[in-house]
Order: structure tokens, then sequence, then C-alpha cells
């Protein structure tokens, strides 16, 4: 009967062939650890927050004059309403927790590299998106720090020459953050997260079986198949990885709800106390911090002071480019990066620094991007690199937690120690920026371990 | 149907030319959607001048009023305030206010104002639009450090001005804070928006 019903889908819609090809026939490499638990986390969190954010906007309101009080009436009177929120905002601390390990990943095993750069591509993509989602959010319950935060983003669009005023303008739709903004923002954190994440994620999941899942060593697994034509180190994703998954499932939400049900604020990281006081347009909170998962961007952001300019970018760029016209060997090509190099120098001279703030901290995502393509490296995996990544990887994060938590902290008081947090954060911005600026040689020169035929437990 | 082979040549003109009027076409579309995200015009008609009655502000004091839904701030200064102004100026990215946009001509001089003693500020820092706390106190009281003037400071990121809203040398903020079109009604009556020379 079962069967037959089957078969009837089958002619119609290819059922089992999708199941075989993406779940019991889809082969994954069996050396998988730890740090592949975080993709389908990932996932299963966006479901978390796309669940919770419907139920959520079947009580909020996106007015000024509403918006605050009905996030309250959630947490007071709507029935449950309290755990459905906090379900949200611990979600999207969570997801951001999950996304940096699931990158993190990334950067141990070269994950990145080819032939999978359109993943990593589109990954990034997906984290800009939910860069995006997060901020447009934030705005949504009108507290003082989310009006405030909004204020201050929205303002970095001002410091691009000549369109930048017109464009902020056109983000908020009036003059200052108002109804206008929080109404089109509700919208826009509907639509991002709901349309066009859900597509991300499946061209994701498509580029990625289309070249299979990279592993901890860094080899491909589709070079040794046995006689069946499988590979000999890959097992179907079902059942073996769906169950490690779940596994991984039950261990994650043992934390989730440990922050859920007993610190859902987690002592002002996951929600802000400023964010507790209504919007007030004529009060700034005492220190305007964006949540945790924002703060190394804005920690680079704030680094870059004229001083900095003079005494780090500028000795630092010229060095980035003085290399890099040494090492090109076509003439064309050299002439190209000493011109890119010299205009970099050039308007490191002439331009604000509120400018090379803002175009910072866009290149510190935008480096992201380019990874595969700036490491050199003949080999994948950290596994079989030599000392130079490590130290690198080492640095770059400790960096990113440093400009973290400074980020969190006011430029002018001593978080650490011996100096003011901003000179901190100006050598940790520097550091953050040679890891992947100095990449191409750094991986060339580093000397590798022999990769070993198949895959090591 | 002709019996003649196709013309590529002819097929790719057409296929270009298609495509090019499509394009236009879409670019028409969307238009419409793109337009309807500016300021609306209720958003427009919203930003009217303010009036303000400042005969009870006694010197030293600062007040917050509201002017197209940014906080401005009006501050009396003391005459030791007015002194102080002189004694920084190599503190300062641009002590003559020579960045023409931060204020209207009349307010070009030393106190930033019409009257040297009434400073009129929009308090948005000109870097990332915070607002920036009322230091309005000389020396260490005002956490600064001994050697400050009094002035203000944004502490989203760290930068600081004087009681003219000038801005120091090596903070993120570009600019001095800018002062807005006023002028005074009667003497202690000021609009907030409007000068001589009409609306802002």
């Amino acid at each position: 009967m079962l069967t037959n019903l089957l078969a009837w889908i089958d002619e119609r819609f290819p059922l089992t062939k999708v199941w075989n090809e993406h779940l019991a026939e889809y082969y994954t490499p069996k050396n998988f650890n730890f740090w592949y638990f975080f993709g389908s986390l990932a996932m299963l969190v966006l479901v978390i927050q796309i669940l919770s954010g419907l139920f959520l906007a079947m009580h909020y309101k996106p007015d000024t004059g509403l918006a605050f009080a009905s996030v309250e009436y959630i947490m007071r009177d709507v029935e449950w309403g309290w755990l459905i929120r906090y379900m949200h905002s611990t979600g999207s601390s969570a997801f951001f927790i999950v996304v940096y390990l699931h990158m993190f990943r990334g950067l141990l095993y070269g994950s990145y590299r080819g032939p999978r750069e359109l993943i990593w591509l589109i990954g990034m993509v997906i984290f800009v998106a939910l860069m995006a989602t997060a901020f447009l959010g934030y705005l949504l319950p009108w507290g003082n720090m989310s009006y405030w935060g909004a204020q201050v983003i929205i303002s970095l669009f001002d410091a691009i020459p000549f369109v930048g005023p017109s464009l902020a303008e056109w983000l908020r739709g009036d003059f200052v953050v108002s109804d206008a903004t929080l109404n089109r923002f509700f919208a826009l954190h509907f639509f991002i997260p709901v349309i066009i994440l859900p597509a991300l994620v499946f061209v994701h999941i498509v580029a990625l079986h289309k070249v299979g899942s990279s592993n901890p060593d860094g080899i491909e697994i589709k070079k040794k198949k046995g006689p069946d034509g499988k590979p000999l180190d890959g097992i179907p994703f079902h059942p073996y990885f769906t169950v490690k998954d779940i596994a991984g499932v039950a261990v994650f939400l043992m934390f989730f709800s440990a922050v859920l049900f007993f610190a859902p604020e987690l002592g002002g990281w996951f929600l802000e106390p400023d964010n507790f006081v209504p919007a007030n347009i004529l009060q700034t909170p005492t220190e305007i911090v964006p949540l945790w998962y924002f703060t190394p961007f804005y920690s680079i952001l704030r680094a870059v002071t004229t001083d900095m300019m003079r005494f780090g970018l500028l000795p630092f760029m010229a060095v980035v480019g003085g290399l890099a016209i040494y090492s090109v060997r076509d003439m064309m090509m050299r002439a190209v990066v000493a011109g890119a190099t010299a205009a970099i120098l050039l308007g490191l001279f002439m331009m604000e620094a509120k400018i090379w703030g803002v175009i910072m901290m866009g290149l510190s995502i935008v480096l992201f991007f380019l990874l595969p393509w700036l490491d050199r490296s003949p080999v994948k995996s950290i596994r079989y690199r030599g000392w130079m990544y490590k130290t690198a990887l080492t640095l770059f994060s400790v960096s990113f937690v440093i400009l973290g938590y400074l980020g969190t902290k006011s430029p002018e008081a001593i978080s650490l120690f011996l100096m003011k947090n901003v000179y901190w954060v100006q050598i940790f911005t520097i550091v953050y920026f040679a890891f992947f600026l100095f990449m191409p040689w750094y991986t060339t020169l580093d000397k590798t371990k022999p990769v070993p035929e198949r895959v090591t437990p | 149907m002709s019996e003649e082979a196709a013309d590529p040549g002819r097929r790719r003109f057409l296929t270009l030319a298609t495509t090019a009027v499509g394009a236009v076409g879409t670019v028409y579309a969307i238009t419409p959607f793109v337009k309807s995200m500016l300021p609306s015009a209720r958003a427009k008609a919203a930003g009217a001048p303010v009036e303000v009655d400042i005969s009870m502000l006694e010197p030293g004091q600062l007040l917050t009023v509201e002017w197209r839904g940014k906080p401005v701030w009006i501050l009396k200064r003391t005459p030791a305030m007015l002194e102080s102004l002189t004694k920084h100026d190599s503190l300062l990215a641009d002590p003559a206010s020579k960045v023409a946009d931060q204020q209207p001509a009349y307010a070009q001089n030393v106190a930033r104002s019409i009257k040297p003693d009434i400073l009129v500020l929009v308090g948005i820092c000109t870097h990332l639009g915070c607002s920036p706390d009322k230091r309005l106190d000389a020396g260490a009281v005002s956490g600064l450090g001994d050697d400050w003037p009094g002035g203000f400071f944004c502490p989203c990121h760290g930068s600081k001005f004087d009681l003219a809203g000038r801005v120091y040398k090596n903070v993120p903020a570009p600019t001095n804070l800018p002062v807005p079109p006023y002028m005074f009604a009667a003497d202690t009556r000021l609009v907030i928006g409007e000068d001589k020379k009409g609306a802002a």
C-alpha cells in the first residue's frame, strides 16, 4: 500500500531521488568531529527564531507610541509570552554563537578552500544577512538602546561621500529615527529572515552537496572510492549523521534552556539594561553599546582616530602594499597594485578618521569573503599546517575576543591593564587585519606536514 | 514560418534590444517602491520652527528642547565660561569655525552665537549621532582630567567638544557641533529653525 503510494508520488515528484541524493546516499566523511555540529545547529536556531518570531508578531505593534508597551504586554499579560520573547532574544545570541563557531571550523580545517569557495561566499552572505536581521530586530522593542543603536548605525551611511546623507534619509524614511523607521524595520525583520535567509541556506546546502563535505583532515574523500563507486572514507548522512546531529541538538538545547530559564538577560550580555527604558530622543544612554555579537566590528569602528591613521594604519598599509608590489611578478599587475597602494595611502592622508572608521569596519567583514584567495597554503587543515598559520590563527582569535570585549567598554576607561582601552583596541585592530592581509605570505612560507591519503580518526 | 536559415546577427540584436527595453522597464517599475521609502510629506511638514522662552534660564544652566526630533541645547554661559573659550585653541580641530556648514554665518565667531552668552547647539555628535554628555564644569569634577575647561563629552566614541561646541583634535568626530538657524523674536524668546532669512 505505502510502497504503491511512494511509487505514485515518485512518478510525479522526485521524492526518493532527493531523499537518496541528500540523505540516504549522501556520503559524508566519517571523521567529522565536534566542530561539525554547528551547521545543523544553525538551522535549528533559524527554525526557533522564525517560529518564536511568528508568535511574537501576533502581539507586537510596530508603532513608536505602542511598541515598547506591546513588548511589556507580551512579557506580562500574554500567556507564555515571556517564554516566547526570551526564546527569541536568547535565540539571537545563540544564533551568533553557533555561526561564529561554524565559521571558526572553516578557519581551522580550511573548509573555504577550493572547490568550496562558493559555499564559503554564500555562507558569508548568510552571515551579512544575519547581521542585518539582528540589527533590524534590535530596534523593534523601542528601548533607549534600540533607538540610539539604530541612530549610530544609520549614521554610518552618512559618512559615505556625496550620497551618504540622502541615503541615510532614505533608509530612515525621516530626518531622524522615527515611526517610519520602526515600521519598515519591522517589515524587513520579517522579510529577510523568513524569505531571504532560508533561500540562502538552501543554496548553501545545494553547493555543499555538489562538491561534498570537507573534513578535519582537509582531504577529498571522493578521490578514494571503493569498487562500488562509493567513497571509502564516507558513510551515508542518514542515519549516521542525522543521529549524531540529534545528539548535538540535545546538548545544545540543554545549554539553550539553561540560559532561557535561569538567566535570559545573561547579566546584560543578551539583553542590555538600557533597553528596559523606553526610547528617549533627548537622552543618549551613558554608553551606547551594541550586543556582544557586533562588538568586535564596533571596536574596529571606534579604533580609527587621526593618530591611529598616522601611526598605525599608514605604516601598516605601506608595509602590506610594499610587500604586494615586491611579490607580484607581472609588470602590469605590479603597476595596478602600486596604484592601489598609493590611492590608499593618499586616502589616509586626505580623508577624515570618521570615514576611515567606517571603511575599516566594512573591510573587516569583506576580508572574510576573500579568504579562499588569500590562503596560499598547499594544505587545508590546521593538522598539517606549520607554526606560522597556527600562530596567526591564535592571534586572530585572541584579537577577535578582546575587540569584542573592549567593544562593550568605554574607550577612555582601562579595562585590561597598563593602557586605555582605545590603545588596546587599536593594537588588536592591526592584529585582526594582519591575519588577513599578510596571509598570502605566511601561508606560502609556512612549513607544512605531509597530508595522508586517507582520513585519520 | 520562413524556410530561410536563422540570421544569428539579427537574432542577437533583437535579444539585446529586448533585454535593454526590459531593463529600462524594470528601472521604471521599481522607482515607485524605492521612492516610497523617502521621507513622506507628513515627515517633511513636521520640521516646523520651535519657539522657546529663555527668561528663566540662569547663567550656567542648560535647557534641552526638541526640534525636528533632535535635541537642541540652549546654554547660558557664565563670564568665566566665555573667558575660557579663547584659552585652548591649540587643542581644537577647527577653533575659528571655518567649516561653513556647521553654523549660520552669524554664529561664525569665537562664541559661536548671536548673543555671546546664549549658545544654541544641535546636541548630536557629528561622529555617529549620539547625544554627548554635558560636562559643563571645569576641572577634575568632570571626570575628564584637571585641565578640562568644561564642555561636552560623547560617551559613545569619546569625542570631546568645548563650551562653544568646538571639537577637539584627535577624536572621532570630524567637525564642530552644528548650530541650528535661530533668531531672537524678543529679548528672551528664541526661535529655533528660523532666522531672518526665513525658515530652514
